[in-house]
């Protein structure tokens, strides 16, 4: 967000927590801590933290490279080492990033992985971006295995295939990697914080329903799922966190005040959306001001869930920790099929009584791209809103092209504002006392 | 009169249509979008108003007792006052070309010998004129400087040939001078040019139609409301309440001009756009061409240039062709190097033409696609639509992917439909009680200052 706009409590405390985990891992060799390199959805940070191991996640370290304009460089650097044009611009960012000093977003250097811990959900580029960090670190590497929902649900045969090899695959080499055994009273200590957390994430997302939306879901949306996606799930502060940040969107609610935007609290919510789609990170508050400046509020989006479905109804659980664990990785937005995506985005337009929808189709990454034109067709059919459509990237900042972009978003908000207003039909005549703006010759 | 103004500032041509109060268009005008959009902007908006005054004359004339006698001349004197338009500006050419002549340092030394040679250029443009404007063959072109551009070169050409002057500082001359006008604003009076129109109609029917055009002229022409849009939008010289989004405008004005429409294409300099509209013409879906601008107009001005041939001379060609030759799409440079790699081997310069025009339209449908298909009616609009290859092609590809059922409106007066659509939305303002302001760049257009001087620029770098 700007620097003229205060920033709420709960930023400070986000900012200062990342701040600290990166001031940590920079010191972690030293003090003899080990590091574990993972991905977002689906992970299993709380296993991370009753061993007392640090997480890296190298996709949240390349969006912070985009939004910090570090990722064109790094890009450039991994394409010269032989990185296709087509290849995920954060895997490419990651890479530029390992090749320039490993040097993570807030300028602190990066502690080498001791496991690589290959959770992979919904996205078949993850194993090959670990089997580069393999080659590059060479450090041992576990994999879970985490069957895509091609029928779209979780059976219980999909959910014990997870556990058990969380249970014998994965907690044995965090334990070999910790060099000590897992306090299972530990573990549910952490997954207890994480229910708790995630209680008051979703009251946060739901206030979206109010009118107007004391929050942006999409573009203020990924500021708030920020711990929880990343390396802070399962721990005490991130509960804090959370239950701030809750009571900041009721006092917001309490004020009447609409959702915060780069330009502070936006004055009149004009159009209510739904987002599909990853954003932008190299020209993020560009991105969020062409909405937000026509008075667009989006109030939920589907890329807030990819770190876990937490709105409906998933929580992680001290009473079945390594079932709910499977769940949680299982039910991650991005292993859904496309049928249920629909579903869950038609699903939200109804119960946000959005006026339209709108979905940013990232080159990066096909996993969540393909079939977003269908999906998009599917939802105007069943909701009878709007969708816009735009193209641009993850980091690779040759991929947005901002008057093109810009153009489109206007022309779908114009779009939708013409269909919420009904045109006049010429032919009425005009009320008699108007000004006359100018005079031909 | 009171009329609302609708702009369409395009990568190419800028146009503009006047719309009276009850909707019903009164006048357009267009012109070649320059590098000073506000220019750009302003003279087409001048034609636009200028042939408002020819709807409120014939109007007038219509209305007049004597009316019916002087039909045929007021065709004439439309003709007429296009030519002393023309000559206004050729006017302002020969007076900027020799205050170059005057002013440039490397030019005093061939003064001597371009001075005679230019002025024998604009003295036999001058001549011709008449022929041109009054007869009924059609010009190459509307726009002042292709016209005066197509004539200098032909000049300069000869002059060079016969050795009276050498032909780059000539043509250079040109260049400099065309530029400064063609970013002015022509002063002329329409009522001064009304005036000596009138006077090229034959005396007999003269004081009738005179009577007729000073009845018309007293009724003020005035601007309640205005709207722009267009490639330029970002940048147009309007404030921001008087903008629309070009989708917008184009889909309303396709479906003002043909009420069934349900899909447009349209083709401009540099995007490709599908729209779908509903019953009352507004979007509800669109598409258009991302991070590449391959299958757009340009591209077909890219490929008349790698002939040497001219945009319009395009399609006529590609239609004598005898079979359709399959041709790269997805790189505008590519084609244009296949296009010569495949009449270095021989084959047909036509039989290629018509596979670019086919793989030009091949975009475009699946343009259409992702912006859901094609509904019935279609309409094409966009300055492409003018090439009589490229609709051949479109109303193939239609029939094979969505039938022959579908009707396709087509108008060759179709590049206004974003100016038309523009206006409507200046109306719905004026309705709505919320009017745009008159955009500044109207009253300072005159006042613009001409651009810089590019040798005395070269100059001072050379100086310091």
């Amino acid at each position: 967000m700007s620097e003229n706009v205060e920033k709420d409590r709960s930023q400070v405390r986000q900012k200062q927590m990342i701040a600290n985990h990166f001031e940590r891992l920079s010191r972690a060799k030293e003090e003899g801590k080990k590091v574990v390199y993972t991905f977002v959805p689906g992970n299993l940070t709380e296993l991370l933290g009753a061993l007392d191991l640090l997480p890296v996640l190298p996709e949240i370290n390349a969006l912070q490279s985009g939004m910090r304009k570090k990722s064109g460089g790094y890009i450039s650097a991994a394409e010269k080492a032989g990185h296709s044009e087509d290849v995920c611009t954060y895997v490419k960012c990651d890479v530029g990033m390992l090749k320039n000093g490993n040097f993570g977003p807030t300028g602190t250097k990066l502690p080498e992985p001791d496991l690589l811990l290959l959770s992979y959900t919904g996205c078949f580029t993850f194993m090959k971006w670990f089997e580069i960090l393999k080659q590059e670190y060479k450090c041992p590497i576990v994999m879970l295995q985490v069957p895509y929902q091609s029928e779209g649900e979780i059976t219980e045969e999909m959910r014990q295939y997870v556990a058990e090899q969380i249970r014998d695959v994965v907690v044995p080499a965090l334990e070999q990697t910790a060099g000590k055994k897992l306090d299972m009273e530990r573990l549910r200590e952490q997954l207890r914080w994480s229910a708790k957390a995630e209680d008051d994430l979703v009251k946060v997302w739901e206030s979206a329903k109010k009118r107007p939306s004391p929050i942006d879901g999409y573009f203020g949306g990924v500021h708030y799922v920020g711990p929880i996606f990343s390396s802070f799930r399962g721990s005490e502060e991130a509960a804090l966190y959370y239950k701030e940040l809750r009571e900041e969107i009721e006092e917001r609610v309490a004020r009447g005040e609409g959702a915060m935007t780069p330009d502070g609290p936006q004055a009149k919510e004009k159009y209510r959306l739904v987002v599909e789609g990853p954003p932008n990170w190299t020209s993020f508050n560009d991105f969020w001001r062409m909405f937000s400046r026509e008075g667009a509020t989006v109030v939920a989006s589907t890329y807030t869930r990819v770190g876990g479905l937490y709105d409906q109804g998933y929580r992680h659980s001290p009473d079945k920790p390594f079932e709910s664990m499977a769940d949680y990785a299982l039910g991650c937005y991005t292993n859904l099929n496309l049928p249920s995506r629909v579903n869950l985005l038609e699903k939200y337009i109804k119960e946000y009584d959005a006026d339209g929808f709108f979905i940013n189709s990232v080159k990066s990454c096909n996993s969540f791209s393909v079939g977003q034109l269908l999906m998009l067709r599917e939802l105007e059919k069943r909701t009878g809103k709007p969708g816009g459509f735009i193209e641009s990237d993850l980091v690779d900042p040759r991929y947005f092209g901002k008057a093109n972009i810009e153009n489109r978003v206007q022309s779908y908000l114009q779009m939708l504002d013409a269909r919420m207003n009904r045109p006049l039909v010429p032919g009425e005549g005009l009320p008699v006392a108007l000004p006359v703006l100018g005079r031909a010759p | 009169m009171r009329c609302v103004v609708g702009i369409d500032l395009g990568s190419t041509t800028t146009k503009a249509i006047v719309l009276d109060e009850h909707g019903k268009i009164v006048g357009q005008g267009i012109t070649n979008s320059r590098s000073n959009y506000e220019v750009a902007c302003a003279v087409a908006r001048e034609e636009a108003v200028t042939s408002t005054r020819f709807s409120l004359l014939e109007r007038a004339r219509a209305a007049h007792p004597d009316g019916e006698s002087v039909k045929a001349d007021m065709k004439e004197l439309q003709k007429a006052f296009r030519l002393e338009l023309f000559l206004e500006e050729l006017k302002e050419l020969s007076d900027t070309m020799l205050r170059e002549l005057d002013r440039s340092l490397t030019q005093r030394a061939l003064r001597s010998v371009l001075r005679p040679a230019a002025e024998k250029i604009l003295e036999r443009t001058r001549d011709q004129a008449p022929a041109q404007f009054l007869g009924d063959a059609p010009r190459r072109s509307d726009f002042f400087r292709d016209l005066a551009s197509a004539a200098f070169n032909a000049g300069a050409e000869e002059a060079a040939k016969e050795g009276s002057a050498p032909f780059e500082p000539l043509i250079g001359l040109f260049d400099r001078a065309i530029l400064q006008v063609e970013t002015r604003v022509v002063k002329a009076d329409t009522s001064t040019l009304l005036r000596r129109a009138v006077q090229r109609i034959p005396a007999a029917s003269r004081d009738k139609l005179d009577a007729v055009v000073a009845e018309a002229s007293k009724e003020p022409i005035d601007e309640i409301s205005f709207t722009g849009t267009g490639y330029g939008r970002q940048t147009l010289p309007f404030p921001k309440s008087a903008i629309r989004s070009e989708i917008l405008c184009h889909g309303r004005g396709a479906h003002r001009r043909f009420n069934g429409t349900r899909t447009v294409l349209d083709i401009g300099g540099q995007d490709t756009k599908g729209i779908q509209v509903d019953d009352r013409g507004v979007v509800t879906s669109f598409q258009m061409n991302d991070r590449c601008a391959a299958g757009c107009g340009r591209y077909l001005g890219y490929i008349a240039d790698e002939l040497g041939l001219g945009l319009h001379e395009l399609g006529p060609l590609a239609m004598q062709h005898k079979r359709v030759l399959k041709v790269n799409s997805t790189c505008t440079v590519f084609a244009g190097a296949e296009l010569r790699e495949r009449l270095s081997l021989g084959q047909r310069r036509e039989d290629v033409l018509a596979g670019l025009h086919r793989s030009i339209m091949l975009r475009a449908m699946s343009i259409i696609a992702r912006s859901g298909g094609i509904t019935d009616e279609f309409t094409f609009t966009g300055g492409v639509c003018k090439n009589e290859m490229a609709t051949t092609m479109l109303r193939q590809l239609v029939a094979e992917n969505y039938g022959s059922q579908i009707t396709i409106n087509i108008d060759p007066d179709s590049i206004y439909m974003g100016a038309l659509g523009a206006a409507l939305f200046a109306l719905d303002d004026v309705r709505e009680g919320r009017p745009a302001m008159l955009p500044a760049f109207v009253a300072n257009a005159a006042n613009i200052t001409p651009p810089i001087d590019l040798e005395s620029a070269a100059a001072c770098v050379t100086e310091h």
